[in-house]
């Protein structure tokens, strides 16, 4: 009767955003009042009512209902209460109805939010996301219904999660990732609101930022827990592969970032709009371009689910009405925009312009490097793949100009910028970059290569500038320190951004330099030496979980003779799909990383082991951390805050 | 006026490099689309000793693929599937088509009832009560059939039922060319 009830709510929730989408139009058409108002009601309805269906699927999986396919497929009576909870999304059908259900979330969050914004427009925005919606639920209920039974013959006991699943990492990371994808709906929706409207303008860049920068916060935090969970869960020691997988999430990110900072200009200057708008329909498509490769199973990727071609035709579908038609609304009515700004090669529009053409590349890169493989075996050029160094190389080139101009972007002015006053701020940064790459690799590299000099040097080059900057703008009419004190919050999280991408490429730089592998094979009692470092092999110990058996092996770590931990690493075999898995032992640490991993056991008693020293791998996903805290810093800027809003609008020289 | 056409046409190549993306994936969910790839075809099956079904104590190791061509045929109680699987299974036994039976992560005596109920179409039924050789085999899920040649070399392997209609269309012409 509960799984009922489940689909009951679910085709209601699918009328709804229909609903939602149908009579809003039509009261803006014929400037009905009632209907125009109708819009937020049945946003806030369908929010109801799916979250009523995503309830269900979660007590459904609580208590074990296997009488429900997905479930027996899924799940297992044996799995830990909040694993069953998190395998509501570990397969196909349920990861689309959170996708749906978070949709819901931010269509009923904009419903709630704008109360300052023109209700016309709010009733626009509100019937593009239940159009959207309508979509995602149509594709549930045809092709891929949780709900569906197995009676009536049911199996006693579920199939289990896949044990690679079976981790706090898949608890909290597909949601989350989720949310920045289907976040991104909003701008998208703002966007094509404005080209039916005829209306783009700066209140327009000004009501999207906010919700930009909320789904990009979520991507960002979203990318690098599934990095984190690669790397600690999957025992393959590497916190990035460029699966198709993993560029289908980073695709997004990269053309969300360019829109934050070409929603700023268009905001403060009035123009690129056009191309502001071309970003927002650009992100969106993405994520779906990304849940489309996901899913339907083009391209081979270690989460590939199994798939029937129905489903990837129509997403497919449902990618090119929805995609399709925005580009051609787009190449329709953003011939009509003119910009009024002007602005001159040196200015900070210059150098924002400049990144959005860096991160469009760097974008283009990766979905060809995705798409590639699927076109070339077409085209009859047999099959290749395109691996970790195609992409590494290319990127280790964009970063560069990347690096340099994030720097130079902030220090600049507006319109234009005399490059004489640039000079001293530039020379003094370069100078502090150059001293702290040299102490800092004569701490932490053990040789020399010219990347990692490189990669240290931008990473050191955009903390100097970043921290010049703050200190020039905090002068520029107080002392110091009453100067930071008045910053504004936009202007901090800038800072601490940028900061974060530093972070980030001094952590990937250390990585990919200065990491140790071994693959070795050792009994218990022998031991190795590298990079200071002594492991020792003290045995094993068998293992019992919850619901896995396996072995633990014991390992004591020294470091120049000082004792520094035990490892324990783990062979699971999980008790009912019989899954191996792999569990590593990481001991981590601010500025290394020891990783151990049992391979297989060897018929004379030893152990084939991988024994990783990664060097500032932490920095990673430190470095998103502060980006994330960056953009929630922003979204409490004095600027977003409602009440204030009319007083201070661009009352302050902040900037992000 | 020209200046805008030039701009309109300008703008509308998203749209259309757009549309070229859509029709290499649209080619590209009908290319193979989700055979699963196992790493077992064109290898031998690997070794292992497994007890009979019906009696425990009778050991079969896995020489027994040798000699005949054959499917082996992993199944469970627990699986909806290889319940409707096993009528057509029980017409292919009665047609001559060898097929020995392995019992995958099961309960013995449910399996045994199992095969009286619904008749036993299995010349041979090993009982792999853990899954370390479905394990070995690569199995990812019952039901799933391998198709064995006479020197015990895997040729194929198919995830999920076999039900008449793939066997019509596909399977019965791998299965005839095998020796």
């Amino acid at each position: 009767m509960i799984p009922e009830i489940g689909q009951f709510t679910l085709v209601v929730a699918c009328m709804l955003s229909l609903l939602q989408t149908v009579y809003p139009l039509y009261g803006v058409q014929t400037g009905h009042q009632g209907a125009i108002k109708s819009a937020k009601v049945l946003a806030i309805l369908q929010f109801v009512f799916v979250s009523a269906a995503f309830l269900i699927l979660s007590y459904l999986f609580f208590v074990n209902d296997f009488s429900v396919l997905y479930i027996a497929m899924n799940s297992n009576s044996l799995l830990p209460w909040y694993y069953r909870l998190a395998a509501v999304w570990g397969a196909h059908e349920g990861s689309l109805l959170l996708w749906v259900f978070l949709l819901s979330i931010w269509t009923a969050a904009v419903a709630v939010m704008s109360k300052r914004l023109p209700v016309e427009s709010v009733a626009r925005v509100l019937a593009i996301l239940g159009l959207l919606s309508f979509g995602f639920y149509l594709f549930i209920l045809l092709t891929s219904n949780p709900f569906i039974r197995t009676l009536p013959l049911f199996p006693v006991d579920g199939r289990d999660l896949n044990p690679i699943l079976q981790d706090i990492g898949l608890i909290s990371h597909p949601p989350i990732l989720y949310m920045g994808y289907v976040g991104l709906s909003v701008p998208f929706s703002f966007a094509i609101a404005a080209l039916l409207e005829g209306r783009l303008d700066s209140a327009w860049a000004k009501w999207s930022r906010p919700w930009t920068m909320a789904a990009w916060i979520f991507l960002t935090i979203g990318i690098s827990l599934g990095s984190w969970w690669a790397y600690s869960e999957l025992g393959w020691g590497g916190w990035w592969f460029w699966d198709p997988v993993e560029n289908a999430s980073f695709m997004p990110w990269l053309i969300a970032t360019a829109l934050i900072h070409s929603l700023l200009v268009s905001e403060k200057r009035g123009v690129f709009k056009s191309w502001t708008v071309f970003l927002a329909i650009s992100a969106f498509s993405l994520s779906l371009l990304g849940t489309f490769l996901v899913r339907s199973g083009v391209l081979v990727s270690v989460h590939a689910f199994a798939n029937a071609p129905s489903r990837g035709l129509f997403i497919l579908a449902f990618l090119v009405i929805v995609v399709g038609s925005s580009l051609i609304l787009f190449a329709l009515r953003a011939s009509t925009v003119k910009s009024r700004g002007r602005y001159e090669l040196v200015s900070r529009e210059a150098m924002l312009l400049v990144n959005n053409i860096l991160l469009a590349a760097a974008l283009i890169v990766v979905l060809l490097g995705t798409l590639l493989p699927l076109v070339h075996k077409q085209i009859g050029l047999g099959a290749i793949s395109i691996g970790a160094p195609f992409f590494n190389r290319i990127f280790s080139v964009l970063i560069v100009p990347f690096a340099l101009f994030l720097g130079v972007a902030p220090l600049a002015r507006w319109k234009r910028q005399n490059i004489q006053d640039l000079t001293k701020p530039l020379i003094h940064s370069l100078i502090i970059a150059t001293i702290a790459t040299l102490l800092f690799l004569f701490i932490f590299a053990t040789h020399f290569t010219w990347l990692a000099l490189m990669g240290v040097f931008l990473g050191m080059w955009v903390f100097s500038t970043v921290g010049y900057e703050l200190c020039l703008r905090a002068r520029h009419r107080h002392s110091l320190f009453t100067g930071l004190l008045k910053l504004g919050n936009s202007h901090w999280a800038m800072s601490l951004a940028h900061a974060g991408f530093a972070v980030v490429i001094i952590g990937i730089t250390m990585v990919q330099n200065y990491s140790i592998e071994k693959d070795i094979k050792l009994s218990i009692g022998q031991s190795i030496s590298f990079e200071h470092y002594n492991f020792t092999f003290d045995g094993i110990e068998p293992l019992k979980g919850d619901n896995y058996t396996g072995t633990t092996g014991i390992f004591t770590v020294h470091r120049k003779g000082h004792f520094v931990t035990i490892m324990h690493p783990e062979k699971r075999i999980y008790t009912v799909q019989k899954m191996p898995t792999t569990q590593a032992a990481i001991d981590p640490g601010f500025t290394r990383d020891l990783y151990i991993a049992m391979g297989q056991k060897l018929p004379d008693g030893a152990w084939t082991l991988r024994i990783y020293y990664r060097p500032f791998i932490r920095w990673i996903w430190f470095g998103p951390v502060f980006m994330a805290f960056a953009g929630i810093l922003m979204l409490f800027d004095r600027r977003y805050r409602h009440k204030k809003v009319k007083s201070l609008v661009d009352g302050e020289n902040a900037s992000c | 006026m020209l200046i805008k056409h030039k701009k309109r046409i300008f703008l509308l190549m998203p749209a259309l490099f757009f549309l070229v993306v859509c029709i290499f994936l649209f080619k590209g969910l009908f290319k193979d689309p989700h055979r699963l790839v196992s790493t077992r075809i064109g290898k031998t099956v690997p070794e292992f000793t497994l007890p009979d079904l019906f009696q425990p104590s009778k050991l079969h190791h896995s020489s027994i693929f040798k000699g005949q061509k054959m499917l082996l045929n992993v199944w469970a109680t627990w699986c909806a599937t290889c319940y409707a699987e096993h009528n057509f299974l029980n017409k292919m036994a009665n047609s001559d088509i060898y097929i020995v039976g392995m019992s995958y992560k099961d309960d013995r005596t449910k399996a045994i009832r199992w095969l009286k109920d619904l008749k036993n179409p299995y010349k041979i039924t090993l009982f792999d009560k853990d899954g370390m050789v479905g394990m070995d085999l690569g199995v990812y899920g019952a039901p799933e059939t391998f198709f064995i040649d006479s020197k015990g070399v895997i040729r194929y392997r198919q995830v999920g039922d076999i039900s008449p209609q793939i066997w019509r269309e596909k399977l019965s012409e791998i299965y005839k060319k095998m020796e």
